[in-house]
């Protein structure tokens, strides 16, 4: 079927069959590689966009489900708390293999959209779902923090 | 541009000339211009307007290869780190091996430690004639002249060195240049520098083997035998051709190859697929069998001796007549290593006949050749562009080249007109082997009056990882020890006054291959467990008992003291802790790099938590500190996770795991605090992407153990052993 999104602020029409997973239309049609395909059950996170701003594993959002919502990418993820988080991202090199990270990124700005201000508890709770096999997660841990500063500066 | 190389895509917008530092066919380092360059190797490469690009010929899968190796060059050079270009080396077995292996290989914690020389002379030497260059042009004495970030100065002037670059390279190369006084680092051992691959790992443009996508390109997932012997009889892949993208399938590389336009469309024609085996020569044992076979074998005698101080019987009279011992039977079940990239390899055809390989290649001199024999195409035929790898912890360099030969297999099975890119789904990585050996281990340890070790009786039985591959004859010791199922026992830095190892080899439910810290993530765990149990049953503090066994100023000895010192330190070992919470403290030499880790923890509930992990390692000169911080805390994790809750199981041969929901990973919730300590030292630099896994274990076992009630976790993992995590 042919079907309308918006993606990354612009609309385009892909040729997907019903059922079709969003995260396989922006990796194999659109060739938007940012967003990773880690497990295909939604356990590990590494595929997680923005739909209207919040957080889903685009692996189990399936193309038909998405409608009118806005589809955001790690492309093109931009504003204040995307940008605070990347600087955070720099300033502790959070990253390793990288893999999960587009993945992590994503999750954080939508917490830090919902919650300027998150405890650690609120960290862990809201990024238990993202799966890092480099366990950098006391850098991620510590990036969101410090992300959180820079907001607030 | 002229350098010889199999990437694809980078050479355009490259200056058209430049001065090139690198190893000529003998292995010498050489140097030209690019247009002369023909039989040249580079490793540095430097463009008229100063821009300098370093080839790594390390695989970037997380450890900072691309960050380490271009800081040894930038060091030399006086360049800055950040405006360093950094590229993939392309498979050229002859310089761009591994120093220590002679192939080019990134494993065994190597990366640096085999290129801190290298990497520097190419960077001293691109230096020594850009001076010497610009010493003619000005007219002027070359020790008159510095080289700082990027900008030649003396006698009154100054100038960007890409000015120097053209009679750079018709001068003549000193054979040895002279390298910087450590005193003079500015960037090695610096805390400040940064990863070169971190803006492309935040913003989504770096690009792992999973991202290729060439045109034309078909994309091929494997239904896979359900046990290890089983054999394809049939399949019938009517229901696949419903699927929108589906484009065959085919018998071959030990299944069905299930070919498709994209890989959504390939992992659901393959669903679609049914296909018969015949499993009457397919392994059909279970866990349980597995335990019983591998408890019987520490129980007996060994095949093989690995050490004996003195003869088993001797050593095992002198436990058994200690006035204390201390005994224990242990269990490693397989492991998988689930990268968070599942492995993939794309098999392009190029107009010569030969293929362009794109993966996070590891090793790139066996795939190069494995691949070559798999297609009957001459090696030279093989090009490989390494990427960056989604993670490996050895799952990507095998004896085999499994993935990489399957793939090269699923492209011969087509008309090789179009690309193949082979993908693993999550259950093809969980299910598929390739898994740390499943191990016992048997110990019985006698002390003497003193409370020092008189005698240890070491049993080890489990499935060998080198027997059986084409490594055999260079690996496996006379006498029949694969070295790696022992490492970390029999060469331990403590003083044991008396040890026997006794290795026995059973044969694998699957195939088994070395998981990060090979056989050391099992022997680490034996003997800093059976250390603390040792220390109880002589009723002496953990720590003191370990330097107890560390006597003397022998390297070995003096480092692995400093690293227990340093962490107990850091920990306060000595200070009291509120009810409810324990510490435990484990030390482990690895990859000539040494590590200690003390693991604090709380029970409420029932429920343990990991409060604090404090670690001290010491890894010779720390190039990048952050980076070594950095595998600590990656170790750690990795280390930590698997003893908690990972296995893979068997039931009648066939693996029970699927997915992460049922190999679950660690989470970010499961350590709330990891502090490293860097012991200062001058020695050179040693591995660390792998030393900080083998005493994470242990010492979380040994605080479980600490806790009132508590007891030694032999049997993992952990969560399916008695132990329940908060």
């Amino acid at each position: 079927m042919s079907i309308k999104l918006k993606i990354n602020g612009t609309m385009s029409e892909v040729e997907a069959a019903p059922g079709t997973p969003l995260l396989w239309v922006l990796r194999d049609t659109l060739r938007l590689t940012g967003t990773k395909f880690g497990c295909g059950v939604a356990a590990c996170g590494a595929c997680t966009v923005h739909l209207d701003g919040m957080p889903v594993r685009s692996c189990q959002t399936m193309i038909e489900d998405v409608g009118d919502s806005e589809v955001t990418t790690i492309e093109q993820v931009g504003g204040e708390v995307a940008e605070a988080v990347r600087q955070a991202w720099r300033e502790l090199d959070v990253v390793q293999c990288g893999y999960c990270q587009s993945g992590q990124i994503m999750q954080a700005v939508g917490l830090l959209t919902e919650t300027r201000s998150p405890s650690v508890e609120e960290i862990d709770a809201q990024m238990w779902g993202n799966a890092c096999r480099c366990a950098t997660y006391q850098r991620i841990r510590g990036a969101i923090l410090r992300a959180a500063e820079i907001l607030e500066a | 541009m002229s350098v010889k190389t199999s990437r694809r895509g980078f050479l355009a917008g490259a200056a058209a000339s430049g001065l090139v530092i690198g190893v000529d066919a003998r292995g010498a380092l050489a140097f030209g211009v690019q247009a002369k360059t023909r039989d040249f190797t580079p490793f540095v490469r430097i463009d008229t307007t100063g821009r300098v690009t370093v080839l790594v010929k390390h695989l970037e899968m997380g450890q900072g290869p691309a960050t380490g190796l271009p800081t040894l060059v930038a060091e030399e050079l006086g360049s800055d780190l950040s405006g360093i270009r950094v590229e993939f080396a392309p498979a050229d077995n002859e310089h761009y091996a591994n120093t220590l292996f002679g192939v080019q290989l990134t494993g065994g914690s190597t990366a640096l430690s085999n290129s801190f020389l290298q990497y520097r002379k190419a960077g001293a030497a691109a230096r020594a004639v850009l001076l010497q260059a610009a010493a003619q042009d000005w007219a002027v004495p070359v020790a008159e002249l510095t080289l700082e970030n990027g900008t030649i100065s003396g006698h009154g002037r100054s100038e960007g060195m890409g000015a120097f670059v053209e009679t750079a390279s018709a001068m003549v190369l000193p054979e040895d240049p002279p390298l910087k006084d450590p005193a003079q680092f500015r960037l090695i051992g610096n805390p400040d520098l940064r990863r070169t691959d971190t803006p492309a790992k935040i913003d989504g443009s770096a690009q792992y083997g999973m991202d290729v996508h060439l045109p034309n390109q078909m994309v091929a997932v494997i239904l896979r035998p359900p046990r290890k012997g089983a054999v394809l009889t049939g399949f019938d892949a009517a229901a696949a051709a419903a699927v929108p993208g589906f484009i065959e399938a085919k018998e071959g590389v030990g299944g069905v190859v299930v070919f498709a336009e994209h890989t959504w469309a390939a992992f659901q024609a393959r669903e679609a697929i049914a296909a018969e085996w015949d499993l009457s020569g397919a392994e059909a044992r279970s866990q349980a069998d597995l335990r019983a076979e591998l408890s019987a074998m520490v129980s007996a005698a060994p095949a093989y001796e690995a050490r004996a101080d003195r003869p088993m019987t001797e050593i095992a009279a002198a436990v058994a007549g200690a006035p204390r011992q201390v005994e224990a039977e242990f269990f490693f079940p397989n492991l998988a290593h689930a990268p968070m990239e599942p492995v993939n390899c794309t098999i392009e055809p190029t107009a010569d006949g030969g293929v362009i390989l794109h993966d996070g290649c590891q090793f790139q001199t066996l795939v190069q050749a494995m691949v070559a024999g798999a297609l009957g195409l001459e090696p030279g035929k093989v090009r490989i562009n390494t990427m960056f790898a989604g993670g490996s912890f050895g799952r990507r360099s095998n004896t085999d080249a499994d993935y990489p030969v399957e793939a090269a297999q699923a492209f011969a099975l087509t008309d090789r007109s179009r690309p193949v890119k082979l993908v693993f789904s999550r259950e093809d990585d969980v299910r598929g082997g390739y898994y740390r050996p499943a191990v016992a281990h048997k110990v019985r340890i006698g002390l003497d009056e003193s409370g020092a070790i008189a005698g240890w009786d070491h049993r080890v039985a489990g499935e060998s990882i080198i027997k059986g591959t084409p490594f055999e004859g260079g690996m496996v010791q006379e006498g029949g020890v694969d070295p790696t199922s022992v490492e970390g026992t029999r060469d331990t830095p403590y003083r044991i006054g008396g040890m026997f190892v006794g290795l026995t080899d059973s044969a694998p439910l699957s195939t088994v291959l070395w998981w990060r810290s090979v056989g050391h993530n099992h022997t680490g765990y034996v003997m800093e467990t059976m250390m603390d149990q040792a220390a109880r049953a002589a009723g002496e503090d953990p720590l003191a008992f370990r330097l107890k066994h560390l006597t003397g100023d022998a390297p070995d000895q003096r480092r692995m003291a400093g690293v227990l010192r340093a962490a107990a330190e850091a920990a306060g070992w000595d200070d009291p802790l509120p009810e409810g919470r324990a510490r435990g403290i484990a030390a482990h030499k690895s990859f000539e790099t040494y590590v200690a880790e003390v693991v604090e923890i709380s029970q409420s509930d029932g429920r343990i938590q990991i409060e604090r992990v404090v670690c001290a390692v010491d890894c010779g000169l720390a190039v990048n500190p952050d980076v070594v911080k950095a595998q600590m805390e990656s170790g750690i994790g990795y280390g930590l996770g698997a003893v908690m809750r990972n296995a893979v199981t068997f039931e009648g041969g066939e693996v029970q795991q699927v997915n992460f929901p049922d190999y679950e990973p660690l989470r970010i919730s499961d350590i709330k605090a990891i502090e490293v300590v860097i012991v200062p030292s001058a020695a050179a630099p040693t591995g660390v992407g792998e030393p900080a896994v083998p005493p994470a274990g242990p010492a979380l076992a040994n605080a479980i153990a600490a806790l009132p009630g508590g007891r030694l976790v032999t049997v993992l993992p952990m969560a399916e052993n008695g132990v329940t995590f908060a």
